[in-house]
């Protein structure tokens, strides 16, 4: 009898396993994934303008010897415009934000700079997110501290809310 | 009109499929309504007419089981002559085109696509299929039956996720004025090598996984069964593991990352049907030569086939993040859950309602062959459990609402012991003879291997105080075991020692070079990060590497910037490497084709960056002493396997014609 049941263990270990597949494929995707990447330097990059007005951004602009945010965003993401008056604030207290724009076109990156401002001192298009899975991110927006040595310190995943604008600040702080 | 023939034929696959399998299960309730009938029958037969039916059935299903893989080798076919003419009105094409790129690009890049992928992986299975109807002799007839139906009904839902889910030959009308181009980083080499062979060592255990479908269902377990399922476990896994290798290779030169092995969910997916498989291959050998561990045989070539489909699941579903991912819809992971569900559950309840009815094998020693073959299989299914976990751990936390994800450092700390412990065992394990073993002599034989051992211990924490626990012990091991493994050679006349045995040995050799050379890269690897300018040298290992020139280069799609390295090492003469920072203008993608020098001692691995500003430019620089060993390793064990595959079918077919001799 006990050996007719240990029979059954491995089914039993498999439905187990069905059953978390299905609630993940059921799931809607906001997965949040934390990067791996904290404490290690970024790879080096080099990303396009979007015009002649604001520049393309690169790692040496990382590696200047003070911290930096970068938030990663796009025209097509909700929570992107959601953020932008918390960006606008920290930028307003001196925070230097690098943008880098995920997926996205010129065009409607001007417009999206067009109405909700722009927070940022340089821009770089990542057209096929390469740039951030160097960085070992997986969503947007999403917003690392990198110090001056171009070693990320902090990673905020998702929309920064009011409250964050602070912790980011002393996240800023203690990176330099 | 290529895309319409190869919709149609394969459609006709599936069709055959669903024949194949309607006449296998017709057949086997036919003979055994029969077996039933014998006594009420006169001798001579008077249900001829069954007896014909039951003929006709029997005798169509290898020659359907053929047909259909020629018709979805055909329509694969069909596939890869539209990616290699650019028909920009088949919607896959204008999504991964080649225009431009050359002509081993277009051709492998019909699989670097879920639909194409997946295409292939159905041929390959039909293709398996034709293979076991056209060659399979040893099986009894009633199995393979059974085996060739197994094999008919995995066929018959993938098919369906072919057609109804995943059409590869699906139209674009109007046709696109230009495709979207291929992604530059499967724009390589490997991935005319690499998929294909994986993907041969996945679906070829859909063979083993048919066969102990067919198995239980026949309810023969026996000797005799695992003999027939020997080469083809062997053969799936010496393509794995070619597979394996390669992509491991694949990924160190063109990711550029320096890294081999990153614990990825999709490298993960390829290693745990290899961990199942190898530990099949062990327990096969004694249910062949002991006719012992039969459930748990059965047992393993159910799940290693079952970590094939979870491995194709995990990287078509989205559901895990991984750099490998295919363009992710929900709608597919459902309905390839569904088949998972349906084909892993189902085996396992039919192993479970059957394998019980089996008849016990044989009993053995704990010290003896089996028994360190048993641990060995016990070991490797903890390491796969081990993999397993930390594969989908994120996936289980997560639907407890928690996030969390698991890296490295989980794999290394927990895989890692339990691996030097299965190569000590793997050491030990072919000095032992079969039944039983006295522990004295297992430890006299293991003396000198120890004592190699102790000394690379000692050594080499002499000469680098400042190493890491694990790859100290992880380089004394390989010393040691590398040692032992050559045993069964010992005394032996070389040239009279059977293919096979020459094969395991190479095997397991080959295991403790690929140790050292990860014990060694994770030891001894500097790296180095310089903004240079040009004219500037730095100092890397034993090398001293100047930044001679940067130069604008192109090729078919990209431009890059070329940058000169003057190598120099020591007073020998210097050289030039060249690695690349490419732009793909048709996506505006950037790539960095690295610069790597082999040498006998290790690898000069060179990486170009972007521009620093100020005339300067990112380099980076690796020195991987003895990292080469990995894949040469992964090479002698690929090499072992096909050596031992040769050896048992030249011996069984001198059996045959001895066999034949005392007929005659």
């Amino acid at each position: 009898m006990k050996r007719q049941l240990t029979l059954w263990l491995p089914l039993a270990i498999f439905i187990g396993l069905a059953t978390s597949f299905v609630l993940g494929l059921r799931k809607p995707d906001d997965r949040l994934v934390p990067s791996h990447m904290i404490g290690i330097t970024v790879p080096g990059f080099a990303l396009p303008a979007i015009g002649t007005d604001i520049s393309g951004l690169s790692a040496a602009d990382l590696a200047t010897g003070k911290p930096h945010l970068v938030n990663f965003f796009a025209s097509w993401c909700v929570p992107c415009a959601a953020e932008a008056p918390q960006l606008q604030a920290l930028a307003a207290q001196g925070a230097p934000i690098l943008g880098i724009a995920l997926r996205d076109r010129p065009a409607d990156m001007r417009a999206f700079i067009a109405r909700y401002g722009n927070p940022y001192r340089k821009i770089g298009m990542d057209p096929d997110s390469r740039v951030q899975i160097n960085f070992g991110g997986s969503g947007v927006p999403e917003t690392f501290v990198v110090d001056g040595k171009g070693v990320i310190r902090y990673q905020k995943i998702g929309p920064i809310a009011d409250s964050e604008v602070g912790d980011l600040l002393a996240a800023l702080k203690t990176a330099s | 009109m290529i895309a319409e023939a190869g919709l149609a034929a394969l459609w006709l696959g599936a069709a055959l499929c669903a024949l194949q399998l309607v006449a296998a299960v017709l057949s086997l309730s036919a003979r055994v309504e029969r077996s039933r009938d014998t006594f009420d029958t006169a001798p001579g037969g008077t249900s001829l007419d069954f007896a014909r039916d039951e003929r006709g059935l029997s005798g169509l299903i290898r020659p359907v089981a053929v047909a259909q893989a020629v018709l979805t080798a055909l329509a694969f076919a069909c596939l890869i002559a539209v990616f290699i003419t650019v028909d920009l009105s088949v919607k896959l094409v204008v999504e991964n085109d080649g225009v431009g790129r050359p002509l081993m690009y277009r051709f492998s890049g019909t699989w670097g696509n879920h639909e194409g992928s997946m295409l292939m992986w159905v041929s390959i299975l039909a293709v398996g299929g034709a293979a076991v109807a056209l060659i399979e002799r040893r099986l009894e007839e009633r199995t393979l039956i059974a085996t060739l139906g197994g094999q008919a009904v995995i066929g018959l839902g993938f098919y369906a996720f072919l057609l109804f889910a995943s059409n590869p030959f699906a139209r674009l009308d109007p046709a696109a004025p230009a495709g979207q181009g291929l992604n530059p980083l499967l724009e390589d080499p490997g991935l005319a090598f690499h998929p294909p062979t994986l993907y041969i060592g996945y679906v070829g255990l859909s063979i083993a996984f048919s066969f102990a479908i067919g198995a239980l269902v026949t309810r023969d377990v026996r000797p005799a069964f695992a003999r027939a399922m020997r080469p083809w476990v062997l053969g799936a896994w010496i393509f794995l593991t070619i597979g394996i290798t390669a992509g491991s290779y694949w990924a160190y030169y063109e990711l550029g990352w320096g890294g081999w092995w990153f614990w990825d969910p999709v490298e993960n997916a390829s290693l745990m049907p290899w961990l199942a498989a190898t530990a099949l291959l062990h327990s096969v050998t004694v249910l062949a030569t002991r006719d012992g561990l039969r459930a748990w045989t059965v047992m393993l070539a159910v799940v290693a086939f079952s970590m094939s489909m979870i491995g194709t699941f995990l990287v078509r579903s989205g559901i895990l993040t991984s750099v490998h991912a295919f363009a992710v819809d929900p709608r597919r992971g459902s309905f390839l859950l569904a088949l998972l569900i349906l084909y892993i559950g189902g085996a396992l309840a039919l192993f479970a309602l059957r394998v019980g009815t089996v008849r016990e094998g044989s009993r053995f020693d704990v010290v003896s062959r089996e028994g360190a073959l048993v641990i060995n299989n016990l070991l490797l299914s903890v390491i796969l459990g081990i993999v397993l976990i930390g594969t989908l751990y994120p996936l289980v936390v997560e639907a407890f609402g928690d996030k969390i994800s698991v890296g490295p450092p989980y794999f290394n700390a927990t895989a890692g012991p339990l691996a030097l412990l299965l190569l000590i065992v793997m050491a030990a394990g072919p000095m032992m003879r079969w039944r039983r073993e006295q522990l004295g002599i297992i430890a006299r034989r293991l003396i000198v291997p120890a004592l190699v051992l102790i000394v690379a211990l000692v050594a080499v924490k002499a000469l680098h105080p400042a190493i890491g626990l694990w790859p100290l012990l992880g380089l004394a091991v390989a010393a040691g075991v590398g040692l032992a493994s050559l045993a069964p050679l010992w005394g032996r006349n070389l040239r009279r020692t059977p293919l096979h045995t020459w094969g395991m040995v190479i095997a397991h050799f080959g295991i403790a070079v690929a140790l050292a050379g990860m014990a060694s890269d994770s030891a001894f690897t500097q790296e180095r990060l310089v903004a240079a300018r040009v004219g500037e040298t730095m100092a890397i290992g034993p090398y001293r590497v100047t930044l001679a020139n940067i130069a604008p280069d192109f090729g078919p799609g990209w431009t890059a910037l070329n940058a000169t390295l003057a190598v120099k090492r020591g007073a020998g003469a210097a050289y030039e490497l060249h690695p690349l920072a490419r732009t793909y203008w048709t996506q505006g993608t950037q790539t960095s084709e690295t610069a790597i020098q082999t040498v006998l001692d290790g690898q000069l691995y060179t990486v170009l960056g972007a521009s620093a500003g100020e005339g300067r430019w990112q380099v980076r620089l690796w020195w991987k002493p003895f990292v080469t060993l990995i894949w040469a390793g992964g090479a002698l064990v690929a090499i072992g396997g096909v050596l031992s595959l040769l050896g048992r079918l030249l011996r069984e077919r001198r059996n045959e014609l001895r066999k034949a001799e005392v007929w005659a």
